[in-house]
């Protein structure tokens, strides 16, 4: 029998990882991303990788770990898959140490660690402030050799639109559009791996990349795929505003000791650092004495939101507090932290060495997303999925530096997974359902390349933004999320009037984009009604009207299925694995 | 306050075999604009300065924070990342080019795949036995680490191949970006085991004899990648291996 033929959609930390494990079991790859490989997202994780490797004699382990993982995401990821990343995350930083991927090091010669958010140990290794590009060069170093060697075909510059699924509802391949010469293929393959990233742009404005789009994640769920815990996004709590992006300020530098405060007079216009001590507010550490700066994401991002919406104490009455780094000296900062420091003063035009940095809470991370099962496929058959674009390691809310180990773990596992599926796959029946799936695309294509009307894509994709932000983020009321949910409904409703402003073959960004405003809407409304449903609050997701965590009703996997209708998507729910560890309150003022 | 205006040529090529147009656009000013952002700007309302309707100009970009390497252009004559040119320290008119050196797309995108060639070519990657368990990496010095992490920061945008005289087809120059990767991976105490490899594939046509030194590499990069440093000493790396190889016979 010819080896099985794996499609990866993504090339990512996630997919690079699952590329190289189905190379090194003698698979053979198609690699399909939007932009070359090297150039995606993951590049834009900044502060670490967490493993318990326990080299600071500080008493660390996997077991505790897997209990801040849980903890951190308030008992809402199921507990197996969550105790096996965080078992596998040594190994796979000694891996990636063996791949060349420069970490910082102690004296010794050692990985350094250092502290992140929502743990007390020392836990993330990491190399400057630019961990995710380096973890995703030494990936892609590595595809680069099987490449070479010829076990993996890249498609770079190829948008996934579809799966090509059989009369009995498996997998047989992917629907792709050239994003160049707009060509609209059907690749056939035995397995495939979304490994597609998050959905920031869903809220107009993220510290996201422009590819994040959640599009092919939409297309599947469209599909019959499951999306599961949609409603859990996460919004960092500090990230520099700007007009067309909130960039990162990564957690690492409140890990190297950076402070948050504002003033404690309202509106007092003194630059920073004529306003001594005594004068300032560093409400963290107030309200969070044993966590201070690193409490976990969602907790420091509602901190911020109370201290500049309901104590009007934000700079100079603006949405803004600061970060400030500027007791720890040059040397240290520009070793641990160079690359963020860079970024800000390039986007800024202010050096954080001597000034305190401005920033504000920025949607950041999807928890949510594709439903899969313990072995990473989705409930179609023959497509797993991996990475952020999938739901399940981090519950209700991710703790820093958690990404990349979920990332690379999930591709390791799904890797295999889908090259063991593909090896006991029945023969395709006939074409395997390609030449209908194509006609489909290419009616959709043509349908929109003609359309007529007066609505620009960019501009219904703002208006998408601004509703999702204003409702469907940090603070979150029932009456709100309708309202957002009619909104997107009248969003739907116009983009059947869309006029593309470019009609042209060749190279046409516009079009593509249209094509991905439509999944970005549907997915939206997942989102949206997902958290109309849950009347509790838990992790990221609050409602002040349902403060409290309700494990008795909600400690449970949302399960949003497509229904096709303009009522919504379908709503089920599933029960949580909570076999390890006994749910338990959630509080940060105290060591747990 | 009166509405300041931001003015805009963008060079427009709608096919690689089109014939090359300028475009004039005006844009509301607005603090903290890029030119990212003001191309989006105008994805959102395609309409030149003199009121014609256009199309949205195709571009490459992603992380719009300088990490990604997608959107180098040629933004007042200067090869760089749109993402980081912020307009209020742009003269105005801002005129936008693609890069000159790699083949046209359409508009300000280009293919610069023949970097990612040349990285094949020079097998820059460290190549591990397997990712199956086989414990800690190597012991590395702070060091060199602090050597090695700086040329691991390339982002493969290729502006130092845009400014550099010899990077063209006459002399098929890998450029700096592709030498700096030889350099890292032969620092790496795993990766060494292919230098001999790696000195050859620079050692012939094309290879880092073509280099001239005019030094615009180092200048242009966005993320002061010691450039001409590594050229230098993979230059003498280079010339012990053809002395060595020759003596072999």
């Amino acid at each position: 029998m010819a080896s099985p033929r794996i499609i990866v959609v993504g090339g990512g930390l996630a997919g690079l990882a699952a590329v190289i494990k189905i190379a090194e079991a003698g698979g053979s790859v198609d690699l399909f991303s939007i932009v070359p490989v090297k150039r995606s997202h993951s590049v834009c994780a900044q502060g670490g990788i967490n493993a318990a490797k326990d080299l600071k004699g500080e008493g660390d382990s996997t077991d505790k770990h897997f209990d801040d993982t849980i903890y951190g995401g308030d008992f809402l990821a199921n507990q197996t898959p969550v105790k096996a990343m965080c078992e596998a995350a040594p190994g796979i930083i000694d891996l990636l140490d063996r791949m060349g991927v420069p970490f910082n090091r102690t004296p010794e010669g050692l990985l350094d660690f250092r502290r992140f958010g929502g743990t007390l140990y020392q836990r993330t290794a990491f190399a400057g402030a630019t961990t995710g590009q380096q973890l995703l060069y030494a990936l892609d170093e590595q595809v680069r050799r099987h490449e070479a060697e010829g076990k993996v075909t890249k498609y770079e510059g190829w948008e996934f639109l579809s799966a090509v699924l059989d009369s009995k509802g498996v997998a047989r391949g992917i629907t792709a559009l050239d994003l160049r010469t707009m060509e609209l293929r059907s690749f056939p393959a035995d397995a495939i791996i979304l490994a597609t990233g998050g959905i920031g742009a869903i809220f107009g404005k993220s510290t996201n990349s422009v590819v994040c789009t959640g599009s092919a994640q939409s297309a599947i769920f469209q599909q019959g795929a499951y999306y599961a815990n949609g409603e859990f996004i996460q919004v960092h709590p500090t990230a520099i505003p700007g007009e067309d992006k909130l960039r990162l300020m990564s957690e690492s530098a409140r890990g190297e000791g950076g402070r948050v405060w504002v003033p404690r007079k309202p509106g007092d216009s003194r630059p920073a650092k004529q306003i001594p001590e005594a004068e300032r507010f560093y409400f963290l550490e107030e309200w969070y004495p044993k966590y201070g700066n690193l409490v976990p994401r969602d907790i420091a991002t509602r901190a911020i939101h109370r201290v500049v919406y309901q104590e009007g104490l934000g700079i100079d009455g603006q949405p803004m507090v600061y970060l400030d780094l500027t007791h720890i000296d040059r040397a240290t900062l520009d070793r641990k932290l160079g690359g963020i420091l860079e970024i800000y003063e390039k986007f800024v035009g202010v050096d954080p060495h001597v000034e305190p940095m401005k920033i504000f809470p920025g949607m950041h991370y999807t928890m949510g997303g594709i439903w899969v099962d313990f072995n990473q496929m989705t409930n179609i058959p023959g497509i797993f999925a991996a990475g952020e674009c999938e739901y399940q390691y981090h519950g209700a809310n991710r703790l820093g530096a958690n990404s990349l180990v979920s990332c690379i773990f999930g591709g390791f596992h799904a890797g295999p997974n889908a090259l063991n599926y593909a090896k006991n796959l029945s023969a395709v029946e006939g074409d395997g359902g390609h030449a209908a799936e194509l006609a489909r695309q290419a009616e959709i294509n043509s349908k929109l390349i003609k359309n007529e009307g007066g609505e620009n894509p960019f501009k219904l994709w703002r208006e998408l933004g601004q509703i999702m932000t204003e409702h469907v983020t940090v603070i979150r009321f029932n009456k709100g999320l309708q309202k957002a949910d009619e909104k997107i409904v009248s969003l739907i409703e116009r983009y059947k009037r869309i006029n593309l402003s470019d009609k042209s073959q060749w190279a046409n960004t516009s079009f593509a984009f249209a094509r991905q405003l439509k999944n970005m809407l549907e997915i939206s409304r997942v989102v949206t009604l997902g958290a109309l449903q849950r009347d509790e609050s838990r992790g990221a997701h609050y409602k002040p009207d349902f403060p409290d965590r309700n494990d008795e009703k909600f400690l449970k996997t949302t399960k949003a299925s497509y229904s096709g209708d303009v009522v919504g998507p379908r709503f089920e729910f599933e029960e949580v694995d909570t076999q390890y560890i006994k749910p338990r309150p959630r509080r940060y003022d105290v060591a747990k | 306050m009166a509405n300041k205006t931001v003015q805009l040529e963008i060079k427009r090529q709608a096919t690689p075999d089109a014939p090359a147009v300028w475009e004039k656009f005006d844009l509301e000013w607005r603090p903290g604009m890029n030119v990212t952002s003001a191309l989006m700007e105008i994805a959102a309302n395609p309409v030149t300065a003199d009121g014609r309707s256009t199309t949205p100009v195709t571009y490459d970009s992603n992380c719009l924070e300088e990490i990604c390497g997608s959107c180098a252009m040629r933004i007042n004559g200067k090869a760089r990342m749109a993402c980081s040119a912020l307009v209020e320290n742009l003269e105005q008119p801002i005129r936008i080019e693609p890069l000159s050196k790699f083949p046209l797309v359409r508009d300000l995108q280009v293919d610069r795949s023949v970097l990612f060639e040349n990285l094949k070519a020079v097998k820059a990657w460290v190549p591990i036995d397997g990712t199956y368990d086989l414990g800690a990496g190597p012991r590395l010095f702070p060091q060199d680490q602090e050597v090695n992490y700086p040329l691991s920061n390339c982002i493969s945008c290729t502006c130092c191949m845009e400014v550099c005289p010899q990077f063209n087809e006459e002399t098929g120059f890998v450029g700096a970006a592709t030498i700096a990767q030889v350099r890292l991976f032969n620092n790496h105490p795993t990766g060494k085991v292919l230098k001999e490899e790696r000195l050859r594939a620079l050692a012939g046509d094309g290879g880092i004899q073509e280099c001239g030194y005019a030094q615009n590499c180092v200048e242009v990069c966005p993320k002061q990648l010691p450039l001409t440093d590594a050229i230098s000493d993979v230059s003498r790396e280079v010339l012990l291996q053809k002395a060595k190889d020759f003596l072999r016979g």
